[in-house]
């Protein structure tokens, strides 16, 4: 809320939930289909350039269907398929994923503090299916109507299905659609990310946190640091605000 | 590289994306924490979500790309505009969406 300050964003029910943005009456799966929409617009196409280029490169048809399974993580696999194409060591394929996907850590610390109510299973599980894409969504949830579940499961079923209906695809038909730019559906994602971005800027430290993450994210990026980039300005640019705080919080 | 490897990479590459994504869940959840590391985490979200978009509206091939021929940067103006307006994102991606699919069909 604006003006709330610092008061930290408390669980709430799923009964808040219920009572949150949207009419009373929408089912869990409605509400979970309006979340994870944009996500599978962006998932399908891109699994579809993954399963392509990693049956170019030879990767295998269980092989295709098994990482979008087991490992779900957009760039890391894409850049895994160039890398076995190219015949890289195989330690340094996983050791470059290690890195490429080390950002999901901040982001499962994140959302750690809201899913006490998680069994340890649930927990394992809710875990598997964080991606940039879902944890956006989650976070901005969270935040807004508290944590449901059930909604949350299925916003990452959807999402998951999706990556690997588009990878199965680009596997079968790799060749026939080959470009989806005429349709702008490479924009869903990056589209998504604004929505989601422009919901978090309440406050002006939240504005900071964000122009010094863009800055150091671009910055990091043109200077070649490229699986880096990502971790290390989210890193620095959160530790920048919470100092920030103190220092005020020390003046006042 | 022959299948075996392969499905030996992807089972190593399984195992480093999920530990990452598994342990601060197990290790934090349910803790009372610290109120700086609870402020830390208060700005992942805004941060990330600005470090993941930031490089893909302002660089193509490692090169800061601001310029009329960018849509991606163009669109996100009037999609950044409407998403401070109107709550729930989908407006958003339909706009943006639509304004790089036009901008590419009319301006080629």
């Amino acid at each position: 809320m604006p003006g709330s300050g610092k008061t930290p964003i408390r669980n709430r029910t799923p009964a808040a939930a219920q009572a949150g943005a949207e009419a009373p009456g929408t089912s869990v799966a409605a509400r979970a289909l309006a979340q994870a929409g944009p996500i599978v617009m962006g998932y399908i196409p891109v699994g579809f350039a993954y399963g392509v280029l990693a049956d170019k490169a030879g990767v295998g048809s269980l092989g295709i269907l098994l990482m979008s399974v087991l490992v779900y993580a957009g760039s890391a696999q894409l850049i895994a398929v160039g890398l076995i194409q190219a015949a890289a060591a195989p330690l340094s394929i996983v050791l470059t994923t290690f890195v490429v996907n080390l950002r999901h850590l901040l982001m499962t610390a994140a959302l750690a503090p809201k899913l006490s109510g998680f069994s340890r299973l649930q927990k394992a599980l809710f875990a598997y299916e964080v991606t940039d894409e879902t944890f956006a969504v989650h976070a901005d949830r969270f935040a807004r109507a508290g944590v449901d579940k059930a909604e949350a499961f299925l916003v990452n079923v959807i999402a998951q299905t999706s990556w690997v209906a588009g990878s199965l695809l680009g596997m079968l038909g790799g060749g026939l659609i080959r470009d989806v730019r005429p349709l702008g559906l490479d924009y869903a994602l990056p589209a998504m990310f604004i929505a989601l971005l422009a919901a978090r800027l309440r406050r002006g430290m939240e504005i900071l946190a964000a122009l010094f993450a863009a800055f150091l994210s671009v910055g990091l990026h043109l200077s070649g640091m490229d699986q880096w980039h990502v971790i290390i300005a989210t890193a620095v640019s959160a530790a920048l605000c919470v100092g920030v705080e103190q220092w005020g919080k020390t003046r006042s | 590289m022959g299948q075996d490897t392969i499905l030996i990479v992807i089972l190593g590459m399984a195992a480093v994306t999920y530990i990452p994504r598994v342990l601060p869940i197990a290790a934090l959840a349910g803790r009372r924490l610290p109120e700086p590391v609870t402020r830390f985490l208060h700005y992942i979200p805004p941060a990330v979500l600005a470090a993941l978009l930031a490089p893909s509206l302002l660089t193509s091939q490692g090169e800061l790309w601001i310029s009329g021929d960018n849509y991606f940067l163009l669109a996100a103006g009037p999609c950044f505009i409407l998403a401070l307006w109107r709550r729930g994102f989908f407006s958003v991606v339909a706009l943006g969406m639509a304004l790089v699919a036009g901008l590419r069909f009319w301006a080629g």
